[in-house]
Order: C-alpha cells, then structure tokens, then sequence
C-alpha cells in the first residue's frame, strides 16, 4: 500500500525529519540520519521515476480531497525525472558532508545545519513534485529560506552580505511569482496546474493572462539566475559553505529551470508563449548573453569557486537555449543538461570544498603545484572540468551535442555558433585551473598537504564518475529526457 | 590471425602508462609502442576487421580498414617509431606523453569510421601536439601554443559543427565522400584547410612549429597536416577548388623559406609547399593523381622528417638553429651532413630518391588532365624546392662559411633514426614498386621514363645553376635583413637592385602579416580581459538595489514587449 502514498512521502519524509534533527542536539547523530533520510529519498525517487515511465502519470490527492479543490501531487516524466537529480545529488554528497561540515560551522550549529539542510531539500522537492500552483509559491518560499540561511553559515563575513542579497534578490522573484499566481487565480478562480492548463489558454491574449505571465516568467528567471538576474548567484556559491556550494549548484538553478518548463509549457501553452508572444527571441537574447558573459568572467577569476559560480551562469544560459528553441530536440538537451550539470558541477564543487578543507583557501595561487601533492582531487577537478568544455565521453558533449542540433533543426546558426564558443571559453578557465596545478610549482615554502580523506573523495568521485558514465550510457538519461520533453510539447496533461 | 583492436588504443593505453611508469622504463617504452602497434596492425591489415560500439542513438566506427585507412595506418607507424627512437634520449615526461598521445590521435582519426569519431581524435591530435610546442618551456614557445591552440580548436569546432549538419542532413554518420555542396560539407571543408595549412590559415603551422622541442617538430610535422590530406583525400576527392588552393600553396610558400632564416622555419615553409602537392592531386580527383597525392604524403613524412631530424640534431648540439649563425658543420658532423643530403635530395625529387617517384606521379596527372597552367606553377614550385630545402637547408648548415662551432655528432639514436629514414628514402626511390603495391587505387604509372628523368634532371641542373649564379653575383638573399651576417665572400658584392627591393618588401609583408595577427590575438584579449576581470563591469558585484532596479526595468520591458 506505501507505494500508492510515495508522492508525498517524497516530500513529506524530509519535512519531519528537520525537526527531528532538532531534537537529535548532536551534529554526528544528526549526520548519520540526514543520510539514511536522503537515501531514502533517492529509493523513493527513483521508484517514482519507475512508476511513472512504466505506467504514465501519476497524481496523488492530499489527504484525499480531490482537484481541483484538494491539493494535488502530480509527476509525469518530468518532475520525476527533476525528483531523482535532486534526491540523487543529495544522496551522494552526504558522505561528503560530515567531514566538511565538522570544519566549517560550529558545533553547536551542527545539527541545525542538517535541519535546515532537510528544510532545503523539502521545499526543493515540494516545488518539483506538487501539482498545484500556490504550493509551488509555499515550497520555494521553504528552499529560499533555508537557502539563505545556509549561505549564511559560510565563513567569511561576505557570505552574510551574500546571503543578504540574495534574499532581497529572491524574494523579489518569490514575489513576482506570487502576483502571477494571484493574476490567474482571479481570472480562472483555480490553482491546480493540470486546470488551469485547460482554462487558460481558453481566456486568450487578455491583459491580465499577459500580465500573469510576465511576472512569473521573470520570477522564475531570477530563481534560474539566467543573465542578467544572476547577480545573486557568484557571491552566494563562492562564500557558502562547501557543501551548501555544491548542493544548490547541482539543485537550486535546477528546479528554476523546471519552473520554467512547467509554467510555460504546462500552464500557458507552447502556441501562447513562442508564438503568441516573442518568449524565443527574450530567452535565445539573454541565455546566448550568459553563456558568452558568464564563461568570459569566469575566464579571469581568480578563485577557484567564484570561477565555477560564473561558469554556472555560462552554463545556466544553455538551459536557457534549449528551453527557448522550444522544440522537443531543445528541450530534451536542456533536461538532459540539467542533469549533467548536476553531476558536473555539483562535483566540482565538492572537489574545491575538499581543496579549501586542505588548503583553507580555494584561490587559483593556492593551487601552484596541487596536481602532485592532492591528485585525485584535482585528476576530478579536471575530468569535470572537460565536462564543462563538453568534450566527448564527458555527458557535457552530449547536453551540447543535443543544443546544437536543435539549433541547426530550426535553422538558427548563429545560435549554434555560440554555444560552441561557450565551449571554447570554457576551455579557457579549465585550462587556467589545470595550468596553476599542473604547470606551475608548489611554492617552496608550501606547507605539505595529503589527499582529502576517502568519504570526501567518494562524493566527488561518485559525481564526477556519474558525469562519464552517462556520458557513454546516455539510454537513462536521453531516454528519459526525450519522453519529457514530448509530454511537455505536447501541452496540457 | 586477425585483430580489430584499433591501432589507435595501443598508444592512448601507452600515453596513460607513461604517466605512471618511471624513467628508464619509460623512454624503452616510448619506441616499443610503434613496433607493438606495427604487430597489432598487421593482423588488421590480415583481417581487415571494423569494430564498432554503440554512443547516443549511432554506432561509432573505431576501426575502419581499408587501403587508404592503411596506407596511412602505416605511415603513421613507421613516422611514430622514426620519432621516438630520434627522441630516445628524451626523459621529459611531458613530451612523451605528449608524443603519444598525438600518434594514437591521428591513428585513431585515420581509422576513424564516422564523423563523431573523427571529432574525438582530431581533438586528441590538437591536445597531443600542443604538449609539444609546450615542453619548449620557453615564453615564446608558450604564446606561440597557445595561438596555435586557438586555430586548432576553431578547427575542431568546425568540424563538429559540420558532422552535425551533415549528420542532421544524411541521417547517417559515415564518414565518406563528402564534397562542398552542402553547408555541413562546407565547415568541415574548412576545417580540414586549417588543419591542412591552406592560404591565410597556414599561419599557424609556421609560428608554432619552429618553437618546438627539437625532438617535438619531427612528430609535429609527420601528423596534423597529413592527418589533414588524408581527410580531405577521404572527403574531398576531385573538389575543384582544391586545384586553385594547392597550388598557390606550392608556391607562395617560396618566397618565405628563400628569405627565412631559421632553418626549421624554412621546413614549415616547405611543409605547406609540398602539401600544396598532395592538395592539387586531390582535387584532380584522377586515379593516378590520388595515389600521387598518398603517396607523396607518404614520402613527404619520411623525407622531411629526415631533414626536420637533421636540423633537430643541429640544434641539438649547437643550441642555435639560424642560418645565419651555423655553416661549416660538415667538418664535425660529416654524417648528419651526409643523411641531411639525401633527405634533401629526396625532397627535391632527384632520381632514385623517394620525392621522383611521386611527386611526378601528381605533375602527370596534372598534365594529363590539361592543367598546363597548374603543370607550370608546379614546376616552378618543385624548382622552388631545390632552392630552398634541397640546397639552402643543407648549405647554410654544414657548408656556407665556417661559423668557427665544432661539436659533435648528435646522440646515437639520432643517427640511428635518421640513417633509418634515409635508407627508406633511397629504397622507395630505387624500388618505387613496393609503394606502389600499397596505393589504394589502381596504378599504372613508369615513373623511370626518359622523359620524366630527363624533365626532372633539367629542372634541377639549371635550378642549381640559378642558385650558384646568384650566389656569385651576391644577388641571393642574406638569411635576414637584421640579421648580422659575418659573411665572407659571400655578401661582399651586396649589389642594389630592385631585385633586393622586391625580397625586402616580401621580408616586410611576412613580418607585418605574422606581426598583426600575433598583436590582433593579443589585443583583442587584452579587451576582452578588461571587461570581465574582477573589477571589470561584467564581474564586477553589483549593489542589491541596483539589482533590484534591474528586475523592475526588465519586468517594465517584458510588459511592454507582450502587451505591443
């Protein structure tokens, strides 16, 4: 009979298990049941994800009120898929966590560190899982929360004004979004996604449908932090804890991209919003921006964590370029990517927080000669970093290699052109990365500096391993990927 | 017995090995690598297997074995074990790796059956050989690899572009006969010419190479450009245009190397020159003018590796590699002088060595076809040749005046390689029916006629003649203008001419052709980096407020933008 009920366990489990971190007063204790929760989670997403590509969507009434009145949990191939990334990327940097939480916050924050940690991860899946469009506005009101909070624990002092701005900047998003959500309530008087995917696009090109949907569209860009709303994002990845870093890299701009999707595809429709309204145009302008902007300023970074932040918004942009082709090529190269980017960066990440374990700095001067002294950590750093590039048999070729098809499918080359010089750029800062350590010596006054120990490196590794697995066995992942993105073409549910 | 292991993996396992094992296991390791992968490749040439693996909704075609595929496949061995037994007594780990790891690219790309895998190892030869240029360890060379890195990629971005066009078009991802009609034709067309070092797009070919490690050049100059014709052989055969292309490559080149005076850069010069050749022959597209083609690349990697080992070997011993600072070698190393003579002969195309048997293969065919217009440049060309890489490599190295350097001769693999490369010079020019036997298309061609020896001996006899006569009337050009010329009887009537006038303005062009692109690439940088450092506005943090501000602007813009 749980299996009936697993929609809501994915979101619910994590929910009670914050406070009970709570009650747990003890970071290790706290630690040892955050992991056995994520793994949990990752079981239960991944029969989700099972269930829904066997037997087609499921939903799932709360409390057995039924929609559009009720509260509904809704997945098809999609969110499942966008359920198992998070939950997965979760799992998998939880034995990373300990050791680097132990160093960076203090001990008796620890086990509230792993509470709100929890809280993050609900609002995350929340976002993802629910069916229902006000739910969506509470869940990601609980992530943003919780998100800043973790920034905040970083610690420099910066990661305070980081973690401030970020909450201006977001609940700005937040808010817009709420106003979107209001603007179709008042006109369709529902809340449920699946109808108000028949109702409005029945209402046509009326103000306040115009109105609903720019203000959703750019709340959730800002929460994608898609060029130029991405100014929350370098400084709140660079200061963050390691592990704060690595998880909303490879979740929170994730689930901004599924927003997107869900909103535009879903809710108002694919003729609504490409052809109705220039949506192609405003998204290929500003993601080809990001992916030449981000990747450049990445180029001349000088710390090794504001680089990989700057390549986020590089690689955010290719989302965007998928999403806006709005074919089912570019859309399955988009879920596909945030997938990749997932594994990617997330592993990136977590191989500069095992850097910054050692080193206690992540500064590219830092790295002179790290290739001898910690070389698996940077044998990682470069394996993810050719993802990046996209080079093949990394999965990031083939995010790319999907991108650059749709684009030539729908003629556009100069779009093509870019997304490969995004590549070339992104060639630039991984080479900058592997020349400090690999081509350049240790300072001799260096003091001695072994391998990060063996959990961190399993997470890292875990990631990294996952991002050339799926570069050669693309059947999950593009399989999956591709069925999304035809479900999503194919408008209302 | 047959095998379908792809010659390429023998070496990408070996490269990985490299950066494991220690030193001495190391540098046996680096010329047992060609001679397994020689094994490996006999039973392939036995079996004539494919081996195939599935990726994305294609299969990949690792290994494809067909004539052309061999010929090359066999080249590329026999230039790979020619390099590392030269490079013997190197230990740098860099360069082995990097030697490696480029020979099992280019293997890899000439096996390739698909587009994709083509991708993969063109790559691979880009990353392998800019290891190269890079263990120079030198400034320059530094900057010089890092320009060529920016043409090579363009070149792989190119092509991967094009074989997804030409993927999305065909459906299918063989790579076959491609030709220029399509647009994906057209970037890989494209490619393939920078790769290849057509016009205006060969800069980098003679900025980088001559920065190379002494050992490095010769693997350099055997890989990436014959890489480069035997995709467009594969690709390309019979494209017209590739007629125009060769044979301006034949011949502008010409004027560089007679004025260049590093002698390693008057070779990169003579690189282009001769691929100008195998160009022509492809785009004539005839039986006869492909083999010519093949085969020329064939000589073309032996011979000029001879004679990029001969002046490595100079600069080897004497540190210095500038025509105007070497001469009167010959007197301590008469070996390395006498293995330098014969590279030269043979790429002169002197009868009974290696360059006649082929390269007249492509002037015949050129002539047969009613190219009298390209027969001609291409006679100027080979005549070209002799004056520059037939007599002015070996005469201002060993002979010219006496530069007062003895030293000795260079290490005993370097002889050992060199004496190996020699002796397939004279034995494929002696015997050309052993290469002939390989060539992938049907042959029917004498090259020992009366007429073809007695054109070649002329051309070389009066070419020699030119060059004695404008060294003796002081009209053949000093080595460089600012370069301080300690010269005898050589320069002392230095006759005003508009003959020196019209070198002078040569010198100057390709110095101001080669100075604007190394400054453009800088500059352009330079503003780039201005914008995006931190500080700059794009990296810059913004404040909160302004940001804020931003939102409402763009939210203002998106109203409007869907409401008009």
């Amino acid at each position: 009979m749980i299996a009936t009920h697993l929609p809501v366990l994915q979101v619910a489990v994590p929910l009670i298990a914050a406070p009970v971190c709570v009650l747990l007063r003890r970071g290790d204790y706290a630690w040892v049941f955050t992991t056995v929760v994520c793994w949990g989670l990752l079981a239960i997403a991944a029969l989700l994800l099972d269930q829904v590509m066997s037997g087609g969507t499921i939903s799932y009434r709360l409390g057995g009120w039924a929609p559009p009145i009720g509260i509904e949990y809704r997945l098809d191939g999609v969110n499942a898929f966008v359920l198992l990334i998070i939950a997965g990327t979760a799992a998998l940097m939880m034995p990373y966590a300990r050791q680097s939480v132990e160093q960076e916050v203090r001990p008796e924050r620890r086990h509230l560190f792993y509470a709100i940690f929890l809280l993050a991860l609900t609002g995350l899946l929340g976002i993802t899982a629910t069916g229902d469009a006000f739910n969506i506005y509470v869940f990601l009101e609980i992530s943003s929360l919780a998100s800043y909070v973790l920034i905040a624990q970083g610690r420099r002092r910066r990661a305070l004004t980081a973690s401030y701005q970020y909450l201006i900047v977001g609940t700005i998003g937040a808010s817009l979004i709420l106003i979107g959500i209001g603007f179709l309530y008042a006109k369709t008087g529902t809340l449920n996604i699946a109808d108000l995917a028949v109702r409005v696009p029945a209402l046509g090109e009326t103000p306040a449908v115009l109105a609903a949907f720019a203000f959703i569209t750019v709340g959730v860009l800002i929460k994608l932090a898609l060029f130029p709303f991405h100014v929350w994002l370098p400084n709140a990845y660079a200061y963050a804890p390691s592990m704060v870093s690595a998880f909303l890299a490879a979740t929170a701009t994730k689930v901004g991209a599924y927003m997107l999707l869900r909103f535009v595809f879903t809710v108002f429709g694919v003729h609504f919003a490409f052809e109705t309204l220039p949506l192609t145009e405003i998204l290929l302008a500003l993601s080809l921006i990001a992916v030449l902007a981000g990747s450049l300023v990445a180029v001349f970074q000088s710390d090794l964590k504001r680089l990989l932040a700057f390549s986020s918004v590089g690689q955010i942009g290719y989302l965007g370029v998928g999403i806006g082709l709005a074919s089912v090529t570019g859309v399955t190269g988009a879920l596909v990517h945030v997938f990749n980017h997932a594994l990617m960066k997330g592993g990136l990440f977590l191989a500069a927080g095992t850097i910054a374990y050692r080193l206690g700095a992540t500064d590219l001067s830092a790295l002179h000669g790290l290739g001898r002294r910690m070389p698996f950590t940077m044998a990682a750093v470069v394996i993810g970093g050719l993802g990046l590039v996209g080079v093949p048999i990394t999965s990031g070729f083939v995010s790319k290699w999907y991108l650059v098809q749709a684009a030539f499918e729908e003629g556009l080359w100069p779009v093509a052109l870019f997304v490969l010089a995004g590549s070339l750029i992104a060639l630039a800062y991984v080479g900058r990365v592997v020349e400090a350590a690999y081509f350049r010596p240790a300072p001799p006054d260096a003091e001695p500096v072994g391998e990060a120990p063996w959990a961190m490196q399993l997470s890292t590794w875990a990631l990294i391993g996952g991002s050339v697995y799926f570069g050669l066995h693309t059947d999950l992942t593009v399989v999956i990927a591709e069925r999304a993105a035809t479900v999503l073409l194919a408008g209302a549910p | 017995m047959t095998s379908s292991i792809p010659p390429a993996f023998v070496f990408l396992v070996a490269a990985a090995l490299v950066l494991l094992l220690p030193g001495g296991s190391r540098r046996l390791l680096v010329p047992a690598v060609p001679l397994l992968g020689g094994i490996n490749l006999w039973f392939v040439w036995q079996g004539g297997g494919a081996l195939e693996v599935p990726l994305l909704d294609t299969r990949l075609t690792l290994l494809r074995a067909d004539s052309l595929s061999l010929l090359f496949g066999l080249l590329f061995h026999i230039a790979a074990f020619l390099g590392a037994v030269f490079a013997f007594h190197v230990r740098d780990r860099l360069q082995q790796a990097g030697m490696l790891l480029y020979a099992g690219s280019a293997l890899g790309a000439v096996f390739a059956g698909d587009l994709i895998t083509l991708v993969i190892f063109w790559e691979g030869a880009t990353l392998g050989s800019v290891l190269l240029i890079l263990a120079r360890r030198e400034p320059r060379a530094v900057r010089a690899a890092m320009r060529y890195l920016v043409f090579q990629l363009v070149s792989g971005l190119l092509l991967l572009g094009g074989a997804i066009v030409v993927i999305g078009d065909t459906g299918s991802a063989a790579f076959g006969h491609i030709g220029i009609d399509s647009l994906g034709g057209v970037l890989i067309f494209v490619a393939f010419g920078i790769k290849c070092g057509f016009p205006l797009v060969h800069t980098w070919l003679t900025d980088a190479y001559p920065e190379s490690t002494p050992t490095g050049m010769v693997f350099l100059s055997a890989f990436t450009t014959k890489l480069a014709v035997y995709a467009l052989a594969r690709g390309y055969a019979g494209t017209e245009v590739l007629i125009p292309i060769g044979t301006a490559m034949t011949a502008f080149p010409i004027f560089y190397a007679v004025i260049e005076n590093d002698l390693r850069r008057v070779l990169a010069y003579s690189m282009i020159n001769q691929i100008g050749f195998m160009v022509v022959g492809i785009g004539i597209g005839t039986s006869l003018a492909l083999n010519g083609a093949v085969s020329h690349a064939f000589n073309d990697v032996i011979f000029k590796g001879l004679l990029l080992m001969s002046m490595g070997a100079v600069l080897h011993q004497t540190g210095k590699i500038n025509g105007s600072e070497l001469g009167g070698l010959y007197k301590s190393m008469p070996q390395t002088t006498g293995l330098c003579i014969v590279g030269a002969a043979s790429i002169s195309a002197f009868p009974l060595f290696s360059g006649f048997v082929s390269k007249s293969m492509v002037m015949s065919a050129a002539a047969a076809e009613g190219y009298w217009i390209v027969w001609i440049l291409l006679l100027f060309a080979s005549a070209g040749v002799f004056h520059h890489a037939g007599i002015k490599i070996p005469y201002f190295a060993f002979f010219a005046h006496d530069s007062g350097i003895r030293t000795r001769e260079p290490p005993l693999n370097m002889r050992i390689a060199m004496a190996m490369a020699a002796i397939l010079c004279i034995v494929i020019g002696c015997y050309p029916a052993w290469l002939y036997s390989l060539l992938p298309w049907e042959v029917g061609y004498v090259p020992y006629t009366g007429s073809h020896v007695l054109v070649q001996v002329q051309l070389l006899f009066f070419s020699a003649l030119a060059f004695a006569f404008l060294n003796l009337v002081g009209l053949y050009p000093p080595e460089l203008r600012s370069a301080n010329i300690d010269s005898d009887w050589l320069y002392r009537r230095l006759l005003p001419g508009a003959a020196r006038r019209i070198e002078g303005a040569v010198a100057a062009l390709s110095a101001f052709i080669r100075e604007q692109s190394t400054r453009g690439l800088d500059r352009l940088f330079y503003a780039i980096a201005q914008q995006n450092r931190p500080g700059g506005v794009m990296a810059r943090t913004w404040p909160t407020g302004a940001a804020a501000l931003w939102i409402l602007v763009l939210l203002g813009a998106c109203l409007v933008i869907y409401y008009v």
